[in-house]
């Protein structure tokens, strides 16, 4: 993504730990790209999932830093709904099962 | 610029010929992607359409529509590949009808004159995608880096194609601002 943004940074915190392995077996991933607006991405991140604008901020950060972020989880058809809605908004997402 | 409910900005007559030309020649293509789609009997009756399996092999169409898993290169799963093909059959025509839908309403609201423009916030919204996915485009074929420079040197056959890149880029932004929640 374009025009960095200086903002300290946090460590993303687990999901769902305490969940089994399978109930919770799929995450959404948004890779970094180099089109993609870091406003826009913010944007698109507050306006499908309904984040706060810190926490979609710290999302795109971690995607424009790290290369990617698990941007949400939980069942396979509802992370497909995700990626889904991430394509039709024209950022890099797929789908894989949590590790 | 937001103004309660409807989001207004102002193209001149070269701005709106630009936006018009690049956004007909995506959509162009997304049709053209949506009459490769197989046709079968079965699909008629059900009503569940289903698109192709494969990746386009145009690199700016398959940044358009992505694959659902992140595949190796060199050696990709064989349940993802499959995976991946599945969804993408089932999704692409929904993705596809999204997409030229956007660039439909770009059209239809900027006019080839130019002149001031007054968005509802779901056109707005569809200007943003549409946008985007010029940009996505023109990003893919000028192969833009992250850290691209607002000018290349002159005997690149890429320069004169930049400024239009950038012009986007600054168009888009002001949009996410005025749509910013």
């Amino acid at each position: 993504m374009t025009t960095p943004v200086e903002q300290e940074r946090t460590q993303p915190e687990a999901v769902g730990e305490e969940v089994a392995a399978e109930d919770r077996p799929w995450q959404t991933v948004v890779w970094n790209d180099p089109v993609n607006l870091m406003s826009y991405v913010t944007y698109v991140f507050q306006k499908l999932f309904g984040f706060s604008r810190d926490h979609a901020t710290k999302l795109m950060l971690d995607v424009h830093h790290k290369g990617k972020a698990i941007v949400t989880s939980g069942t396979k058809d509802k992370v497909e709904a995700d990626v889904a809605k991430l394509h039709a908004a024209g950022l890099w997402a797929t789908m894989q099962r949590a590790s | 610029m937001r103004d309660g409910d409807v989001v207004v900005g102002r193209l001149d007559r070269q701005e709106a010929a630009v936006v018009r030309g690049l956004v007909s020649q995506i959509q162009d293509m997304l049709l053209a992607r949506a009459e490769e789609a197989p046709q079968d009997e079965l699909a008629e009756l059900t009503g569940i359409r289903t698109g192709p399996s494969e990746a386009p092999d145009d690199p700016i169409l398959g940044r358009l529509l992505p694959d659902f898993h992140r595949l190796d290169d060199d050696a990709p799963d064989p349940d993802e590949v499959n995976s991946a093909a599945a969804l993408r059959s089932l999704h692409e025509p929904e993705l596809l009808d999204h997409k030229t839908a956007a660039a439909e309403t770009v059209l239809q609201t900027c006019s080839p004159d130019g002149g001031e423009l007054r968005l509802t916030i779901a056109q707005a919204e569809a200007w943003m995608a549409s946008l985007n996915d010029v940009r996505l485009a023109l990003g893919t074929a000028l192969d833009v880096t992250e850290d691209m420079p607002d000018e290349l040197p002159p005997e690149d056959p890429r320069s004169p194609h930049l400024g239009v890149y950038h012009w986007l880029t600054w168009v888009q932004d002001t949009l996410v601002e005025a749509m910013m929640p």
